[in-house]
């Protein structure tokens, strides 16, 4: 008999290949034409945008939309690209709700916003469909630049400077560059390969090598790529996880949701991932949610995620979450974690009900337990392997201005560094302005 | 990319987008950011004698809008500058000064008298200007005073003063023409007998914008009163381009270089208008709508269609749709054309069927389930059914091809051209050669 959603213990092919890819598909395709024009002849082309200054990368909104209005897309795409060489993820990925369309003029008027990423998607799907890269490089600097990371921070770094004239080694630990991009973001949100083709097409403008499978602190040291490039740039991420500390923590099918995620993201044949009949998710962020919805869309027969904080205080969006609940996810607050409980591998997990007190969150007394075949934790990465003698802050390393470390010529950005919230946008936005910053610097000189 | 660089009438700019003389050009502030934004040349606020002119306290516009609150069409009372002489030409000279590679032109308005231009065009010289433009257009106000469109609607004027500017400057002098006529040549004649390098247009149209019906008084109002305005903005556009060609394709004025101006709103715009003849475009109410921010989508629009389509420069387009414009007696009569409904585009909403039935051709037919169809027996191809669909493309106009016969009159479609000049039915036919 084929699995089903009911089929006890973690099982693969609980659905068919047809229903998964259904379940998987783009989560919001790219706008027709005429769809584009429709939603473009919503802007009111206001003056400085409030959209514009919500977004991370500082994009000119009614520009680009104006000029999809006007029938030249490929124009949009470039404004767009102009200040986010990533614009074509970013549509995709970004939480659109709590950043430029939640400030759109409309969302005040009618709570409907114009649909801002998904025409920043036409736009730039338009260019790069048409295979066009529409930047040069400057005349040859003679610079070598290290970069570390290839994710959002350190592509775009590596864009700009190698946009500049530099010349840019990338170095990533992983074999497949890409960062989060390629690891990290739910699969409905990025189809058919399309953080490969992005990375392909930005390495068109030439200058730029990436090497896969090193790793800072192991093949390479902060120490040999000063002495070898003119400057570096850490964009490393956050490679550590977060564990619960609770009594059972290491009890079987108990994992971390980011690796969850990353397998799903790299198993082509989605009837051969496994998952638990009752899964169970800690956490109340982006990969919490993630990992819940995704693990209800491979075919659990019931997923649970439970946040220890009020609805408040979720660090996911309401579109995030109701995302989610409409996939059949249910959602628990204000309950933490106080035992796994199980003979070897989980079976039950057991949680006692919070609130706010005077001292902070507090424990109520009252507990309960859910059924758990499968548990995975999501409260949070942490930063992991940073190189000795960089100044930390918070956990993560500490910038100043556009990047600058405690070191001189070494630069940090995205999630890795001090400041600024753990999103792609925001990533992109520092290795851009590092770039700006360490270009400006070398040519000083 | 396309080189937009222009240059009209000696007068350099590193790409066609010009302000238009209007409110955005006022004073020096707006003109340096309008350059930042990108425009590439401006045509300053209309210049006057002192003491100057004062303005209405009240409200100076009005608007028409379409869906959405689109800005469709303006309309205004304003005057010329209100600001002393002097400090205008100051300021000209501080930024021609600062921006040497943007046109600047100098809109100027005086009476009709030579002492008064021979007093203004030396003043305006000094300032290193690139060139004038004369104000026969502000149909409001001003041509009360007998100036603007006073001059602009007499001919023997406009080639009067045209000719004291041409005698008192070695500036180019561009004459700026109103709408407010039967027919742009004549003015455009005038112009060029008194000398003139180019011709603007158009200058806004006589206009009331709507009506207050609880006060029963023209808008906008001003103490219970209105007075009519200058018509401008997209609105504009088609009187604007009809004008242009005239001018464009009259065996008396061809070649005359024309300043486009009228309605343009997007790159779209601004292509049509030098398409027809117009080597420098100008831009108002696009500008007072949305900002000088604009200049970067025409700029960036313009390019990348002069690309697409292997368009090198502006030479490569200019005028180049005036040969094919005709008189309507030597169109085609033996082109026969029916409109289609493509039936995996129609959404059945019915609009052409309305529009046919209500407009005396009654050639769609509308069959069970919402179906749509042409019936080739009785559509004129009038092309009304294309316009009303809201669908683009769905409907389209498919020539019929030479040796078939046209199910509506019974007769072959013949392949050689004849027109109405020596159609059977014109009483003033001259027989085919
Ligand atoms: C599950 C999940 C879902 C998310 N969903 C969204 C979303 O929908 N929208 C959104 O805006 N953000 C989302 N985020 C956040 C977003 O992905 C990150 O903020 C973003 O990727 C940060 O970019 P980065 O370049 O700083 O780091 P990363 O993308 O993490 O890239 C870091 C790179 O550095 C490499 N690396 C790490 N350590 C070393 C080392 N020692 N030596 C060499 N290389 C190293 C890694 O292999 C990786 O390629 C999500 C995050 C997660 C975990
Ligand atoms: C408020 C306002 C003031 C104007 N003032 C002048 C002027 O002083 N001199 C002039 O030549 N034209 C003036 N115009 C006309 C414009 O220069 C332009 O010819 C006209 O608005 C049509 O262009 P548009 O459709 O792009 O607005 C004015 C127009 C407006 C809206
Ligand atoms: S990058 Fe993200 S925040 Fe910025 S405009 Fe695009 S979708 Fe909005």
């Amino acid at each position: 008999m084929p699995a089903s959603p009911r089929s006890p213990g973690i099982v693969a092919g609980r659905l068919d290949a047809a229903a998964l890819a259904e379940r998987f598909s783009d989560i919001s395709p790219k706008l027709d034409a005429h769809e584009a024009l429709v939603a473009a002849d919503r802007c009111y082309f206001c003056h400085d945008a409030p959209c514009m200054e919500a977004c991370p990368t500082s994009i000119d909104i009614p520009l680009f939309i104006r000029q999809i209005a006007t029938g030249t897309p490929e124009a949009a795409a470039r404004t767009i690209l102009d200040q986010n060489i990533l614009g074509g993820m970013c549509a995709r990925v970004c939480p659109t709700e709590t950043l430029c369309e939640e400030v759109c003029v409309r969302e005040t008027a009618e709570g409907k916003p114009v649909e801002i990423g998904r025409l920043q998607r036409y736009a730039t799907d338009t260019l790069m469909d048409a295979g066009v890269h529409p930047f040069s490089r400057a005349e040859a600097t003679g610079k070598r630049l290290a970069v570390v990371g290839a994710g959002p921070a350190g592509l775009s770094c590596a864009h700009r400077l190698a946009m500049h004239g530099h010349d840019v080694v990338v170095f990533d630990a992983r074999e497949k560059p890409g960062g989060l991009n390629e690891f990290g973001i739910a699969s409905y949100k990025s189809v058919d390969g399309f953080a490969q083709r992005e990375i392909d097409w930005l390495l068109q403008i030439g200058g730029i090598e990436i090497h896969g499978g090193q790793t800072l602190g192991d093949a390479i040291t902060l120490d040999g790529l000063m002495a070898e490039f003119d400057a570096v740039f850490l964009g490393m991420g956050l490679a550590g996880v977060n564990s619960l500390g609770v009594e059972g923590d290491d009890r079987g099918n108990v994992t971390d949701a980011v690796d969850f995620i990353a397998d799903l993201r790299q198993t082509e044949d989605l009837t051969g991932l496994p998952v638990g009949r009752h899964v169970v998710v800690i956490g109340g962020g982006m990969t919490a949610i993630d990992a819940a919805v995704q693990s209800r869309l491979l075919g659990a027969e019931s997923v649970t995620l439970v946040y220890r904080r009020s609805q408040e205080r979720m660090a996911a969006s309401v579109w995030e979450q109701d995302l989610a609940t409409s996939k059949g996810v249910t959602i628990i607050h204000n309950a933490m974690p106080l035992r796994v409980i199980g003979n070897g591998a989980v079976r039950e997990m057991e949680f006692e009900y919070t609130r706010d007190g005077a001292g902070g969150l507090e424990p109520t007394g009252e507990t309960f337990r859910l059924p758990a075949d499968q548990v995975f934790r999501a409260i949070g990465q942490k930063l992991e392997g940073a190189p000795d003698g960089l100044t930390l802050e918070g956990g993560k390393i500490a910038v100043t201005g556009a990047g600058r470390t405690s070191l001189a010529m070494v630069w940090a950005g995205g999630d890795c560094a001090s400041g600024g919230d753990d999103l792609t946008v925001t990533a992109v936005a520092e290795g851009r302005d590092a770039a700006e910053d360490i270009h400006a610097k070398l040519m000083e000189a | 990319m396309a080189d937009l660089r222009t240059e009209f009438v000696g007068v350099k700019s590193p790409n066609p987008f010009w302000l238009a003389s209007a409110p955005p050009t006022d004073k020096e502030y707006n003109v340096r950011r309008a350059f930042e934004a990108g425009w590439g040349g401006v045509v300053w606020k209309t210049l006057g004698l002192d003491p100057h002119v004062v303005n209405v306290n009240g409200p100076r516009y009005g608007a028409v809008w379409g869906a959405d609150r689109r800005l469709l069409g303006l309309n205004n009372i304003e005057l010329i500058t209100d600001r002393p002489l002097e400090t205008n030409l100051r300021e000209i000279k501080a930024v021609k000064r600062d921006w040497p590679d943007r046109a600047m032109i100098v809109s100027l308005m005086v009476p009709c008298d030579e002492e008064s231009w021979k007093f203004i065009l030396p003043l305006v010289e000094e300032t290193g200007a690139d060139a004038v433009e004369l104000n026969f257009g502000c149909p409001h106000g001003m041509s009360e005073r007998g100036m603007g469109s006073a001059v602009g609607q007499v001919p023997e004027y406009i080639e009067m003063v045209t000719r004291w500017c041409k005698a008192n400057t070695r500036m180019p002098v561009f004459v700026k023409l109103t709408p407010n006529i039967t027919d742009i040549r004549h003015p455009a004649r005038a112009a060029k007998a008194g000398g003139a390098d180019a011709v603007s247009l158009i200058n806004t149209i006589n206009s009331i914008t709507s009506v207050n019906l609880d006060l029963f008084a023209p808008e906008p109002t001003i103490d219970g009163k209105g007075s009519h305005g200058g018509y401008c903005g997209p609105a504009v556009k088609p009187i604007a381009l009809n004008m242009v060609g005239e001018i464009a394709r009259d065996p008396e004025t061809a070649g005359l270089p024309i300043s486009g101006i009228g309605g343009i709103t997007t790159w779209r715009d601004a292509a049509e208008f030098i398409a027809l003849g117009a080597g420098s475009v100008q831009v108002c109410t696009a500008a007072m709508t949305y900002g000088f921010k604009v200049v970067q989508e025409m700029i960036s629009g313009l390019n990348q269609w002069m690309d697409d389509k292997g368009h090198a420069d502006m030479d490569a387009i200019c005028g180049r749709a005036v040969p094919n414009i005709s008189d309507w007696q030597y169109l085609n009569l033996n082109y026969v054309a029916k409109a289609k409904i493509n039936q995996d585009l129609c959404i059945s909403c019915g609009r052409c069927f309305a529009a046919c039935e209500d407009t005396s051709h009654q050639a769609i037919a509308m069959n069970p389930g919402r179906v749509f169809e042409v019936k080739d027996d009785e559509c004129v191809a009038c092309n009304l059914c294309v316009n009303v669909c809201p669908v683009e493309g769905c409907i389209t106009m498919e020539p019929m091809t030479p040796g078939e016969t046209d199910p509506r009159t019974g007769k072959v479609v013949e392949k050689d051209y004849a027109n109405w000049t020596t159609h059977p039915n014109n009483p003033m036919a001259k027989a085919a050669e």
